[in-house]
C-alpha cells in the first residue's frame, strides 16, 4: 500500500497541474495540428497542402537544414570550450569552485536580450574587435562581423554555454579519481588517460550538455534575430513571419509541426545515446 | 621526462582553454556595463569618456518604465502560479513508483523541451478557437505553462534528498500527515522550492516567444520593447537598462546562493 505510506504522497496532488497543462498545453498543441491540415487560410478544405508546400520548396528546406547545422556547430563549439572549464571545476579549490560556478551561473540568468545586446557591442562596426584589429594595423575598414555565420555561432556559443557545462561538471565530478591515478601510474599518459578513461566515463554528461545546448540554440529567436540579422533566416523567425506579419496560420501551424517533430527527433536520438552511454560508463 | 612534458601539455590545454572560454562568459556582461557609461552617443568601445548621462535618460524614459511593470506583473504572476501548482505536483510524483506519475512527469517537463515559439503561436490559435481575446491573463498563463517546469524539477530534486526516516519517525510519534508536512517536509524542501521559483521567475520577466503571440497591443512587455528597439536603432539607453538587469541579476543571484545554494541545486 503505497499510497498509504507515511512517506508517499498522493499522486493526486499531481492533478492540477495535470489539468492545466492540458487545457493550456496540450489542447492547443492539438488545435496546432488541425490547423497545420487546413488547405488553406479560410479553412474550407483539409489535407497535407501545407506540407507538400514546405517538403516540395528549396527555400524552406534550406531554412531547416540550416537551422538543424546550426545547432551542430554551435553545440561542438560549446562542448570544446566547456568541457575544459566542467574538468577544471573538480580539480580546483573551494574558492575558485565558487568563482566558475558564479561565472558560469550569470549568463544563464542574465536576459537573453541583453546578453545578445552585448554581443552587438562586441561584434558591431565600432565595436571592440574592429577596434583592436585596426588600432593593430591588421585591418584598414572594419570589418562586418555581426550578421554572419562565425559571429553568431561564436555568440549562441556564449549565450548557451551554461547549459553545457553544468551537466559535465555532475558528470565528471562523479567519475571515481583513483581510475584516473590507476592509469596514470600504470603508465599512461596525461592525454591518453583523458581520452582513454575521463572522456568516455562523462559521456553521460556530454549527451546531456549537448542535448540541452542543441534544443537551445536551435529555438534561440532573439540571439539569431538580432546577431545573424535579416540575411539569415531560421525556423523560429520563419515560423513568426508567417504567423504575424503574413498572417499564414496554416502554414505557420505546419512549419511549426515540422520544426517540432524535429526537435523530438533530436532529443530521442540524444536520450538513447544517453541511455547506452550509462550502461557504458558503469559497465 | 616524456611524462612530464606529457601532464605539463595536458594541463596547459585544460587550463588555457578553461580561462579563454571563462573570460568568453564574462566579457559580454562586464562590456556592456562598462559601454553603459559611455559620454559619447555610440556604442563604441572602449568609450571616447564616461558619465552617467544614459542612466539619467533612463530615468525618463516611461515607455521602458511602462513595460518593465508590466513584466514584473507577468512574472509575479505566472512565479505564484507556478510555485502553487508545482509545488503540488512535485509532491504528487516524488515517491510515486506509478505509470501515471511518470508519465505526468513528462508532461510537466516537455514546455522546456519544446520549441517556445511554437507554443506560443499555438496558444494563440486555441485562445482565437475558443473566440478569447488575448489579454494580461492568457499572457499569465502562458508564461506558466513555461515557467511551471523548473519548479517541479526543483521541488522533486529537493525532495528526494529527503530523509524518509525523518517522516516515519515524525508519522511513529503521532504526527499527522498535514502537521508532519507543515513542520518537517517543507522547511526541508522549501530552499528548492525557492530556488525553482525564482528561475521560474527570471526566465518569465526574460519570455520573448510566448509574449510575442500572447500580449495585448496594450501590454508591452520589457525584453520584447529591448528586443525591437535594437532592431531599429542602436540605441544608448538600452546599455543602461541592461547595466540595471545585470546589477539586479547579480544582486539577486547572491541572495538565492545565500538561501538556497542555488548553484548546488543548478549543477
Amino acid at each position: 500500500m503505497a499510497a498509504t505510506a507515511p512517506t508517499a504522497y498522493d499522486v493526486k496532488l499531481a492533478l492540477p497541474l495535470g489539468g492545466f497543462l492540458a487545457v493550456f498545453f496540450l489542447a492547443p498543441l492539438a488545435v496546432l495540428l488541425v490547423l497545420s491540415f487546413q488547405a488553406n487560410p479560410q479553412g474550407t478544405a483539409y489535407g497535407l497542402n501545407q506540407y507538400g508546400q514546405f517538403l516540395g520548396d528549396v527555400f524552406s528546406l534550406s531554412v531547416l537544414g540550416n537551422t538543424l547545422l546550426l545547432g551542430v556547430k554551435v553545440t561542438l563549439l560549446t562542448l570544446l570550450l566547456g568541457y575544459p572549464v566542467a574538468y577544471a571545476y573538480t580539480r580546483v579549490g573551494p574558492r575558485l569552485k565558487g568563482l566558475i560556478i558564479l561565472i558560469v551561473l550569470l549568463p544563464l540568468l542574465t536576459s537573453v536580450v541583453v546578453r545578445t545586446f552585448a554581443w552587438i557591442v562586441i561584434l558591431g562596426r565600432q565595436g571592440i574587435v574592429n577596434n583592436v584589429l585596426m588600432s593593430m594595423g591588421i585591418i584598414s575598414t572594419p570589418l562586418r562581423l555581426i550578421y554572419t555565420d562565425l559571429g553568431l555561432v561564436v555568440a549562441l556559443a556564449q549565450v548557451q554555454m551554461p547549459l553545457m557545462v553544468l551537466p559535465l561538471i555532475t558528470a565528471i565530478g562523479r567519475i571515481d579519481p583513483n581510475l584516473s591515478d590507476a592509469s596514470l601510474s600504470l603508465g599512461s599518459g596525461a592525454w591518453r588517460t583523458f581520452v582513454r578513461v575521463t572522456l568516455p566515463l562523462s559521456l553521460p554528461g556530454i549527451i546531456a550538455g549537448s542535448m540541452l545546448t542543441y534544443a537551445a540554440a536551435i529555438t534561440a529567436f532573439i540571439t539569431q534575430s538580432l546577431v545573424g540579422g535579416g540575411q539569415m533566416l531560421f525556423m523560429p523567425m520563419y515560423i513568426y513571419q508567417q504567423a504575424s506579419t503574413l498572417q499564414n496560420w496554416p502554414f505557420a501551424a505546419a512549419i511549426s509541426i515540422i520544426f517540432l517533430v524535429a526537435v523530438l527527433a533530436v532529443v530521442m536520438v540524444f536520450n538513447l545515446l544517453g541511455r547506452l552511454s550509462r550502461g557504458y560508463a558503469s559497465a | 621526462m616524456r611524462r612530464d612534458w606529457e601532464a605539463f601539455s595536458f594541463h596547459l590545454a585544460i587550463g588555457v582553454i578553461a580561462v579563454l572560454a571563462l573570460i568568453l562568459l564574462v566579457a559580454p556582461t562586464a562590456i556592456v556595463l562598462i559601454v553603459s557609461f559611455t559620454s559619447g552617443f555610440s556604442l563604441r568601445f572602449p568609450p571616447p569618456g564616461y558619465s552617467l548621462r544614459w542612466y539619467v535618460a533612463l530615468w525618463d524614459a516611461w515607455q521602458l518604465h511602462f513595460a518593465a511593470m508590466n513584466s514584473l506583473k507577468v512574472a509575479a504572476w505566472a512565479t505564484f502560479l507556478s510555485v502553487v501548482l508545482g509545488t503540488l505536483a512535485g509532491l504528487g510524483i516524488s515517491r510515486s513508483s506509478r505509470l501515471s506519475a511518470k508519465l505526468m512527469d513528462g508532461l510537466f517537463m516537455s514546455p522546456l523541451i519544446l520549441p517556445a515559439l511554437a507554443f506560443g503561436l499555438s496558444s494563440l490559435m486555441f485562445f482565437s478557437a475558443l473566440g478569447l481575446p488575448v489579454s494580461p491573463l492568457t499572457l499569465i498563463i502562458g508564461h506558466t505553462v513555461v515557467c511551471v517546469p523548473y519548479v517541479v524539477r526543483n521541488t522533486v530534486a529537493a525532495l528526494s534528498q529527503l530523509d524518509p526516516t525523518l517522516l516515519e519517525c515524525s508519522a511513529s510519534l503521532g504526527a499527522g500527515k498535514v502537521y508532519t508536512f507543515r513542520r518537517i517536509t517543507l522547511p526541508l524542501i522549501r530552499p528548492g522550492i525557492l530556488a525553482g521559483g525564482f528561475i521560474a521567475f527570471m526566465s518569465s520577466f526574460d519570455n520573448v516567444p510566448v509574449s510575442l503571440f500572447l500580449r495585448d497591443a496594450a501590454t508591452d512587455m520589457l525584453p520584447i520593447r529591448m528586443w525591437q528597439d535594437l532592431e531599429g536603432k542602436l540605441d544608448v539607453t538600452i546599455a543602461a537598462l541592461s547595466g540595471v538587469l545585470i546589477v539586479f541579476t547579480i544582486a539577486l543571484i547572491m541572495v538565492m546562493e545565500r538561501f538556497t545554494g542555488l548553484s548546488r541545486r543548478l549543477a
